[in-house]
């Protein structure tokens, strides 16, 4: 019934969509005992140790937690450069 | 006979886990189960009341497992329904004055004779909470549609698996469907997707839960009653029936007022 008036006014509040959200995050850690400054942490040292062995693009990287029925895990999406470039070279 | 023993916790205090308890017992010993609920909630007992057997109580679960009582003196035979039993929880101890292995301990004895021992679980995760899933066979965790109750849920489930006791399975309590149409709660299958977990009952928020409990007589023995008939279909689920999960939509829709209005006209 408010649909047509909360879109004239602007005013749709949809907090369930927040809650959503919210405990979507507080769940990752509280499972994981992974506070986000923690998993920036470990995302920073992770590229540290990959750049040592290949060449890669920090912005490229992605590290997200997923969730998986009741199980967290930690995906991490790197590109690589490709390794044709460093050919020039030589 | 050898009775299934069901523990209903939460985490989280007041989402209904002693409402929950008490309606199970009552719509399962209806179904003609022979039933025994168990308060587990020493210092703050409160089965006793939303079951209205609150001025029978002599002895308690402290009496029996200490040896002051038989367990069967501390059983008090409800009024309504022949086949139903509590035993009460000591009001003037606390949880310490019970072990895990004392509860597995009562239960063993208990399970000749019953179909169902039900546990109504403190809140919180210490020691109430884990003499309350020592002796069971399903965990039935109860949340609200709400952030710290959900959020109080997950973690319980995860403490329920890590004790060996899962897979836990989900009743969401107290589910306003106006509010979840208007998009200011969180719907089932939301909480399902964070919480990841079996879903066992909804049962609607409903006005007739307070005056029922304020009587003493629990809601699933009254069948007008949405919640009650919600209590009745997860009793029937456990038994094993399979019974679709009741619509909550149109509560307040034209057909529902109509029918209102015929009913209260009618009386």
């Amino acid at each position: 019934m408010g649909g047509w008036l909360e879109r004239l006014t602007g005013s749709k509040t949809n907090s369930a969509e927040n809650a959503k959200e919210r405990l979507k995050l507080v769940l990752i850690h509280d499972r994981t005992d992974l506070t986000p400054d923690a998993l920036n942490s470990l995302k920073n040292e992770l590229l540290a140790v990959i750049s040592r062995y290949v060449e890669i693009d920090p912005n490229a990287v992605h590290i997200t937690m997923a969730q998986e029925g009741r199980e967290q895990r930690l995906v991490a999406d790197i590109p690589l450069k490709t390794a044709h470039r460093k050919k020039v070279g030589y | 006979m050898t009775a299934k023993v069901i523990t209903i916790t939460s985490g989280k205090g007041g989402v209904g886990k002693t409402t929950t308890t008490a309606n199970l017992a009552v719509a399962l010993a209806n179904g003609g189960g022979k039933v025994v609920c168990i308060d587990g909630d020493i210092g703050l007992r409160n089965l006793d009341v939303v079951l209205g057997l609150e001025n029978r109580i002599v002895y308690d679960i402290v009496d029996a497992v200490e040896g002051r009582c038989r367990v069967r003196q501390a059983m008090i035979r409800d009024k309504r329904l022949s086949e139903l039993y509590l035993i009460p929880a000591a009001q003037t101890r606390d949880k310490t004055a019970i072990s895990p292995s004392d509860m597995v301990r009562l239960c063993n004895e208990l399970r000749p004779d019953f179909d169902w021992i039900l546990i109504d679980s403190p809140a919180g995760i210490e020691r109430g909470f884990r003499n309350a899933i020592a002796p069971a066979d399903l965990v039935l965790v109860v949340t609200n549609p709400e952030v710290s109750a959900v959020r109080d849920a997950d973690r319980i489930i995860g403490l329920i698996e890590a004790e060996e006791k899962g897979p836990a399975r989900l009743i969401i309590n107290r589910i306003n469907p106006a509010l979840i149409k208007r998009g200011d709660m969180l719907a089932s299958e939301d909480v399902l997707e964070l919480l990841a977990v079996e879903l066992l009952g909804i049962v609607p928020e409903d006005e007739s839960v307070i005056v029922s409990t304020n009587r003493g007589q629990p809601v699933a023995l009254d069948s007008k009653s949405r919640a009650g008939m919600a209590f009745q279909n997860i009793a029937r689920r456990l038994n094993g029936e399979s019974v679709p999960l009741m619509s909550l939509e149109d509560k307040d829709g034209f057909f529902n007022k109509l029918s209102k209005m015929l009913r209260s006209g009618g009386e």
